[in-house]
């Protein structure tokens, strides 16, 4: 379990990770947090010829607010997202999904860059970015460019990065008043992948009703999954049980997850309804507070 | 005699892991740690097949890599060394074929080593595995164990003319006639997973070999030094006096490192070849691949039962497959004979018919892993008396006081042929009501199945076999039933002690100075214990079978009476008393009723060991003594009962631990704090077996677990608090009353957390006879459930 050789990079400005990046292509990986690369470099699965450590590049880890959105750096480690007191009151989603990325030891190393990058269809974080309406910003030798997390996803552990450009920024726009979030998981254990997640989104409009609504599912896909349809039949009613029930319903039909080692197709589709269901709920009764 | 002091005695009290300090700084001299002059890493090809020709090998751009030092193929290896075969002669009929430590025509199992590379360092190694180029031609994989045993099945051996390595089985009682006589007869078919051992430090080797002497040092990560020595002996044809096997510390065992591993003889003779000393830690990837695997069984059981909930009689039919070898040299037959021979547990059952199979197939070999065959024999029979309990309409409590062999029918002799000669079955399971609050919890699950919460109780009333004074040397294996201690007062009055039992985090050391002190009549901190060295302490069969505690304490016993009376001679010599009345208590040595004549035990060392001179000739100048112990008995019974509380989660299948009472017997306790963790972390791997961990192979047999990833061991958040209460009933059979412990836990909890898991699914129709119980097994039962809505729900 040792890598094949390679060679070690350390650039340490954005415009220099680029421009290795542009040199190098295909051949070259981005080093962030490395719990993601290095076990799959360990098991010579990845062997890339270059790796560019992001360790020592200037201004890629931070947290800042602006009118209430929040913009984060690519390299910003998932534990500190975890303790940021911005980001507890502004967005309290990224700390609930951010409790189940695996263990500690994992989030003092992890980046919310490498999470989004690396696209594991069952990871937490790409689909509670997704559900926030999160945009990426990816920096290349063309320049910057942006765009949604939706988009963004393109299929097991492949996104629309091109192999030149770093993810340097996550901009997360500023929550509705009285939103509530939700983002709850089944997993065989604590700090495991879920076998089925979901981050919810709902805001109460000033008549009581639901207005926003997001309903995004992990480990059920390819890439993180939207259920559209879910998000309309709560947007615009004032949900009640009937509708959460509904709602678990809807999902089930909807989603058409594979099975694994951890769980059958079916498990995981009757599971997703369900934790809809609870999720929304949870999410619901928070926006009184929000 | 020793006799106890003013001093508190330290045996039965939980004194502090004299292990720890060191082990908790970071401060364990584990074998990863040495580093040799001279050096070498090996590492090896394996194979990517589960069964396979193999028609080419080619290792000519992997000895042109810089760095790379050697290259041993298969051919080679085979010339080099003895092949092995793990028979046991008293299983009468098993058959297996010659292992060799490389692949020679075929592969068997993903992860077979092929080839072995030396190299400056283990990246090196890794690169030049890369180079070898190796032509298989694949060959239908044998994965099923029922399938394995099928004529037309291909043959993973052909020379042994078919895939069965061993066929077993008794017949006790007049079984027919019981269920001729039975009110109900129930039959079930239990499916018991794969697991493997996962010990935090993986398997690990250095070998050093000196040609101008002809011997060999290795160290190495095993349970078992003095039985390594004498299989490499064996293997690679030296004598033993020229091998020196050394166990530094081991960083968990559990079973795994008692067998004769090939890549372990490969990376030897790779250090004979080369005169050099040659390193190999095994990765997760190959522990997982390579490691001994353990529990794959099929147990078909039909059990015969009065109105009155009595077991009248039984039938079992395992089926247990192992792999393509039965494994050297403990062999692979005896988990499949302990499941079916422990079956009937604590209970008074007479009449029992047992078969067994043994099986082949192109997995990874299967050996002892901790509880050898006792989860499963106790989990199919604690599962069958709740299933008829449940049928009876009777308490699952009140079945088991019907059957449970009481005081009063000691010694009872088992359907089988055991001998239960103490025990405390019923009074274990009064306590764990007790302490568990049954009662109380019967109130709650009814409560909560009112609310919609489904809380499940388990119990698991078991046996555990400890202690084996006879095993394997009956069937020819080079494993001593026998145990050893030397113990030597140094001339300070200070005591070191030699011990063949091996400590790989249990607290062996810890518990055996406690013996030691209170025999000596000195504190526990002046006795130094020591053990894991051939070339060190007396010959010793390690640790496996819950034997360290019983047989190391029976040797230390020994050896320090022999110690006290060369003390009581001398001191009667110089004191000018009588031997017989001298005691040693408080590190003093007096004279029986007369305080002020006392002398300390540096006293009688400095006289020993300086001026022997002056002692009369007939005194032998020596505070040393060696004894070796072997129990009277062949098997030492041990007893304890399990209750656990689940709730299941019936939408998501989760299921959650909420209380868990053990009551554990082993007799007096040496150290209930080591009591107490050995069975919490026998627990948790019970909790691993029913609920996470599974070793999968797919019908290929390729292997899907090959990380931490995918095979789920528990971890802290899975651990719930395991409270530990204990009897004492000693054995009258060995020294000190004592009995082994080490693998209650993991013995008892599969068959009480099944049980608690069908308790709580019993509204349902539910009933599960499958390991691991997995979220998806619970919601996949849940939905073919009769009695019960599309969505699982209530
Ligand atoms: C035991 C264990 C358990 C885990 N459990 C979970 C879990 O439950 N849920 C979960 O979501 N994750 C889990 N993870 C993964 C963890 O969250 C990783 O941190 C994450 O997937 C990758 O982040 P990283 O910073 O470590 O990236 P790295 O491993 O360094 O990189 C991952 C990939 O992303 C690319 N990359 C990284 N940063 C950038 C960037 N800025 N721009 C472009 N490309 C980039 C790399 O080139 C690489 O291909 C677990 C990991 C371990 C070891």
């Amino acid at each position: 379990m040792k890598p094949a050789p390679f060679e070690y990079l350390a650039p340490r400005t954005v415009p220099e990770a680029v421009s290795l990046l542009a040199r190098h292509g295909e051949e070259a990986k981005l080093l962030a947090g490395g719990q993601s690369l290095v076990p799959l470099m360990n098991m010579r699965l990845a062997r890339p010829r270059r790796v560019i450590d992001l360790n020592r590049t200037q201004g890629l880890a931070y947290i800042r607010e602006v009118n209430g959105a929040l913009r984060i750096g690519g390299m910003t480690r998932q534990a500190t997202l975890e303790r940021s007191p911005v980001i507890g009151g502004r967005c309290p989603l990224l700390p609930e999904a951010l409790a189940l990325v695996g263990h500690p030891a994992i989030r003092s190393r992890g980046t919310i860059g490498g999470s989004l990058a690396h696209a594991d269809p069952a990871a937490e974080l790409p689909a509670a970015i997704a559900a926030l309406d999160g945009q990426i910003t990816a920096t290349g030798p063309r320049g910057e460019r942006t765009l949604p997390a939706t988009s963004f996803f393109l299929g097991v552990l492949t996104t629309a990065l091109a192999p030149d450009e770093v993810l340097t920024e996550i901009a997360l726009p500023a929550l509705p008043p009285r939103t509530g979030t939700c983002f709850l998981e089944v997993a065989r254990r604590h700090g495991d992948f879920a076998l089925v997640g979901v981050a919810v989104v709902v805001s109460r409009r000033s008549d009581g009703a639901c207005g926003h609504a997001r309903l995004v599912f992990c480990g059920v896909g390819p890439t993180p999954v939207r259920v559209a349809r879910a998000e309309a039949l709560v947007s615009g009613r004032r949900p009640d049980a009937a509708v959460f029930a509904a709602v678990e319903g809807l999902v089930r039909e909807t989603l058409q997850p594979d099975g694994d080692l951890h769980a059958s197709a079916d498990y995981r589709r009757e599971v997703a309804g369900v934790v809809a269901r609870r999720a929304l709920t949870t999410a619901w009764s928070r926006t009184n507070h929000g | 005699m020793a006799t106890s002091g003013t001093r508190p005695r330290a045996v039965g009290r939980p004194v502090k892991r004299v292990e720890d300090g060191r082990l908790l700084a970071g401060q364990g001299r584990f074998v990863d740690d040495l580093h040799l002059p001279r050096m070498v890493h090996a590492a090896f090809v394996r194979s990517p097949h589960a069964h396979a020709r193999v028609r080419h090998v080619s290792v000519s751009r992997a000895l042109a890599l810089p760095g790379v030092v050697a290259v041993l193929t298969a051919d080679e290896a085979a010339r080099l060394c003895h092949p092995w075969r793990g028979i046991l002669t008293d299983y009468v009929g098993m058959k297996t074929a010659l292992q060799y430590p490389l692949a020679l025509d075929k592969v068997r199992y993903v992860g077979e080593p092929v080839v072995a590379v030396a190299a400056a360092d283990r990246y090196v190694a890794e690169d030049a595995c890369d180079l070898v180029e190796v032509e298989y031609e694949t060959l239908p994989a044998v994965v099923d164990p029922e399938a394995a045993m099928r004529p037309g099945t291909p043959l993973i051996h052909e020379e042994l003319g078919d895939n069965v390595i061993y066929r077993g089985g008794f017949d006790k009682g007049e079984v027919d006639q019981a269920f001729a006589r039975a009110h109900r007869v129930y039959r079930d078919r239990f499916v018991v997973g794969r697991q493997t051992c996962v010990a935090l430090e993986p398997r690990s080797l250095v070998a050093a070999y000196e040609p101008r002497e002809g011997s060999l040092s290795v160290w190495i990560s095993s349970q078992v030094p003095h039985m390594m020595q004498a299989i490499f002996a064996r293997i690679l044809g030296l004598p033993e006096q020229k091998i020196r096997v050394v166990a530094p510390d081991v960083g968990g065992s559990f079973g795994l490192k008692i067998h004769c591993y090939s890549d372990d003889v490969a990376a030897c003779l790779l250090a004979m070849r080369l005169g050099r000393p040659v390193k190999w830690i095994a990765d997760r990837l190959e522990s997982f691949a390579t490691d001994i695997h353990c529990r794959e069984h099929l147990v078909d059981v039909e059990a015969a039962v009065s109105a009155d909930g009595t077991v009248l009689g039984l039938r079992s039919r395992a089926i247990t497959g192992v792999g393509p070898w039965s494994c050297y040299p403990r062999s692979s037959v005896v988990e499949g004979n302990q499941v079916i021979r422990l079956l009937t547990g604590p209970y008074r059952i007479r009449n029992y018919k047992a078969e067994l199979n043994v099986v082949a197939q192109n997995k990874a070999l299967m050996s002892q892993y901790r509880a050898v065959g006792h989860p499963i024999a106790s989990m199919v029979m604690e599962s069958m008396l709740d299933r008829a309990a449940r049928d009876l309409q009777l308490d699952p409590v009140e079945i088991r006081r019907r059957n449970l062999v009481r005081r009063d029918e000691l010694p009872y002799t088992t359907a089988f042929g055991y001998v239960f000669e103490s025990g405390s079955y019923l009074e274990s399971l009064e306590l764990a009501l007790d302490k568990g609050g049954y009662a109380r919890w019967r109130e709650e699950q009814a409560r909560g199945r009112r609310e919609g919460r489904h809380l499940g109780i388990g119990l698991s009333c078991f046996i555990e076999l400890t202690a084996p004074g006879s095993f394997y040397g009956s069937g020819g294996a080079p494993i001593s039933a026998q145990d050893s201690a030397t113990v030597r007062v140094e001339p300070g009055g200070t005591v070191t002690a030699l011990i063949g039992v091996t400590n790989q985090g249990q607290g062996a050391h810890t518990a055996f100075a406690q013996i030691i002190a209170d025999q000596l009549g000195v504190s526990v901190e002046d006795v130094n214990v020591m053990s894991g060295d051939t070339a060190l302490v007396p010959y010793g069969g390690g640790t496996s079978g819950s034997r360290g505690a019983v047989l190391g304490a029976g040797a230390s016993i020994l050896a320090c009476r022999a110690v006290a009376e060369k003390v009581r001679r001398i001191a009667g010599h110089l004191l000018e008393a009588a031997p017989d009345d001298v005691e040693l208590r408080d590190g003093k040595v007096s004279v029986r009723g007369a305080p002020d004549r006392s002398l300390t035990l540096a006293d009688i060392g400095f006289r020993v060991y300086y001026q022997s001179d002056k002692l009369p000739r007939d005194l032998e100048p020596s505070l040393e003594a060696t004894a070796h112990y072997t129990p009277a008995r062949p098997i030492t019974w041990a007893n304890g009962v399990h209750m656990v509380v689940v709730e299941v989660d019936v939408e998501t299948g989760l299921v959650k631990i909420l209380r868990y009472v053990t009551v554990e017997d082993c007799g007096p306790m040496i150290n209930p704090a080591l009591v107490a963790e050995q069975v919490r972390g026998a627990v948790v791997q019970g909790i691993g077996s029913t609920l996470y961990e599974h070793v999968v192979y797919d019908a290929e047999g390729q292997l899907l677990t090959r990380t931490l990833m995918d095979y789920l061991v528990p971890g802290a958040a899975e651990m719930p608090d395991i409270e530990v209460h204990h009897l004492e009933t000693p054995s009258p059979f060995t020294l000190g009353g004592f009995k082994g412990i080490a693998e209650a836990g993991t013995a008892g909890a599969p068959g009480a957390i099944l049980n608690a898991v069908n308790d709580a699914l019993a509204p349902f129709g539910v009933r599960l006879t499958r390991q691991p119980i997995t979220p998806d097994l619970i919601r996949s039962a849940l939905r073919q459930a009769p009695a019960l809505n599309r969505d699982g729900r209530r």
